[in-house]
């Protein structure tokens, strides 16, 4: 127990010999600290260090139908595993990660584009690309609905042009899946754009200037230059990337009506966490489900950070 | 070097792929607003029409009708507020006594604030609800905005600022024999109001788009935050794309005011976390 505030005192008295007294932690400068944290601290006790140990417990539990819950042991963890729905959302959840990293190549593209010399009106390029992830979800939902529409969408007016054939693109399970992962990409790529003009700034143009005088051109400098050094905020972005994507329920909630006929190729863990919870009322099994989430969210998470040893350079 | 004089066809390349990109972002919105004047015939006209032949404003009053629209504005208005209020109150709090302050057990409590970073959240909905029921705060306004008061990240972002103040303004505060409190108040965190105000937008953003909460406490019409309400919209009135238009054209209008006059912040808060929430 004792090990902390030593190490911290000691450091502390390392770091500011000169100052003396004044910051000294006396006893009052102590208390107050922990009024200073206290109200966030309850709030964070409430509403997710005790919920994260309820939800545990309802994994073990069954909810009756008159409220209550009955112990029950690994009986919702063997439903989960042996659910084929639980199997078919997992899936795909993984096809919209994989769909959804595509805003990265995009969103690295137009960066590195922006980050030419002399380039004119970049403020509002970044600005018209960042409009879609503030706007509302539902909004962005609904339009892409009307704009997906198979008897009078836009896309399949566009599509009619180079002699492509309509289709109902939300209402069709071989296609539902990637339409909405497209709109994915669309309202996620100016967020990671932002990300990346921030790290594309940070590479010294002394660089390129070295590499044009060797005479590379502009694709050898993208190649050899701007992704290597990029690598690190890549690696960042994917990460936030991958975890956000596998927790993904809006689009999808939105664009997906009830009875449409896609709906158990298109729902995600969430969607499905979502109807058990609170349409079906098996919250034990919901509570399962959102584990086995978060396992899968956890391992997929490590095995970037073991991946990242041999694509991420580090300066 | 390119000749500044000259057009330099690389520049007009450029120019040209970054264009199409806004115009691939834009649109959308574009024919979102050229649908909502549309009238309820000629949007399901093939082809479609570009340009509305009757400017028809009547879907803007429609919604109004379709759904108690102002009520659901109004607590998104509050939720919003809630949220962001309560984040910059106690994550800075907080974040000032991690940052500039020793005290026993600072490591551990730390580290276990950040473990809220880590879980889903939807692992810990169920729970929450219950909460709010025993609360008795179902359907109500607080019911929206209580958990998303507290933040994990809010608090390391400001931590993060916390840190790079000098510590000598501290110093000579103190001797002049001011309180904990006030040197917080009235020193340290007028010095941190960039980043304040990047945090407020982004929670504000995040506050007013989140779904899934308000969708499980307020289920009353009433009661829903404009998010979730549209979402009742699309059910009632499935074929009347004028209508949904409108709504979600004005359901987005708030946030997107905000931006434009905000950008500044809202790349800030962006390049400064990069995380969800």
């Amino acid at each position: 127990m004792s090990v902390f505030p030593a190490t911290a005192a000691a450091k502390a008295a390392g770091r500011s010999r000169t100052s003396a007294s004044g910051t000294r932690p006396g006893s009052r400068n102590q208390r107050s600290a922990y009024w200073f944290i206290a109200p966030l601290g309850l709030g964070f006790a409430v509403f997710y260090f005790w919920p994260l140990l309820q939800t545990l417990y309802f994994s073990f539990t069954e909810f009756g139908a008159f409220g209550g819950h009955t112990f029950i042991g690994t009986d919702n963890y063997l439903r989960v595993v042996k659910d084929v729905t639980v199997w078919q959302a997992l899936g795909n959840t993984l096809i919209y990660c994989v769909i959804g990293l595509m805003a990265l190549p995009i969103a690295i593209v137009v960066a590195s584009l922006l980050n030419r010399r002399g380039l004119r009106g970049v403020s509002v390029y970044r600005a018209l690309y960042f409009i879609p992830f503030v706007t509302l979800p539902v909004a962005v939902g609904l339009v892409w609905n009307w704009l997906y529409n198979g008897d009078f969408g836009l896309v399949n007016e566009i599509l009619s042009w180079f002699g492509v054939d309509r289709h109902y693109w939300v209402s069709d399970p071989s296609t539902a899946v990637y339409a909405i992962g497209t709109v994915m990409v669309w309202s996620t790529t100016g967020y990671y754009l932002v990300i990346f003009m921030a790290g594309v700034k940070g590479i010294p143009q002394d660089y390129y200037e070295a590499a044009e005088l060797d005479g590379a051109g502009p694709l050898r400098r993208f190649f050899t230059i701007t992704l290597p050094l990029l690598s690190p905020t890549i690696f960042f972005a994917s990460v936030i990337c991958m975890i956000n994507s596998l927790q993904t329920f809006d689009l999808i909630y939105i664009m997906m009506a009830e009875k449409n006929p896609a709906i158990g190729d298109t729902q995600s863990v969430v969607g499905l966490f979502y109807k058990w919870a609170f349409v079906e009322n098996a919250q034990g099994a919901a509570a399962a489900l959102a584990f086995l989430l978060m396992l899968v969210i956890a391992a997929l998470t490590y095995l970037q950070f073991r991946i990242q040893k041999r694509w991420v350079h580090y300066a | 070097m390119p000749d500044r004089r000259r057009i330099d066809p690389g520049s007009v390349a450029t120019h040209a792929v970054l264009s199409f990109g806004a115009l691939v972002m834009v649109f959308p919105f574009l024919w979102q607003l050229l649908t909502a004047l549309k009238t309820l015939a000629e949007t399901s006209q093939v082809p479609p029409t570009f340009l509305p032949k009757d400017w028809n404003w009547d879907s803007f009053e429609e919604v109004f009708t379709a759904l108690p629209f102002r009520e659901m504005l109004t607590n998104s208005l509050i939720n919003t507020i809630g949220r962001t209020v309560g984040q910059l109150v106690f994550c800075s709090l907080a974040a000032y006594a991690f940052a500039r302050m020793r005290f026993r057990g600072r490591n551990v409590l730390f580290a276990l604030f950040l473990s809220v970073l880590m879980v889903p959240s939807s692992l810990l909905v169920l729970p929450q609800y219950d909460i709010i029921q025993s609360l008795g705060l179902l359907n109500s306004a607080p019911a929206l905005f209580l958990p998303g008061m507290f933040s994990a990240f809010g608090t390391f972002m400001l931590r993060q600022f916390f840190l790079t103040l000098p510590k000598e303004l501290e110093e000579a505060a103190r001797i002049d024999g001011a309180g904990s409190f006030r040197i917080f108040w009235s020193i340290m965190l007028p010095l941190i109001r960039p980043a304040l105000a990047a945090l407020a937008v982004i929670t504000a953003m995040w506050s007013w788009n989140d779904l899934l909460w308000p969708l499980i406490v307020n289920t009353d019409p009433e009661r829903m935050p404009i998010s979730a309400g549209l979402t009742s919209l699309e059910g009632q009135y499935e074929t009347n794309y004028p209508v949904m238009m409108a709504g979600s054209l004005i359901a987005s209008l708030p946030m997107l005011i905000v931006y434009l006059f905000l950008q500044r912040h809202f790349v800030q808060s962006v390049a400064l976390s990069g995380s969800k929430s």
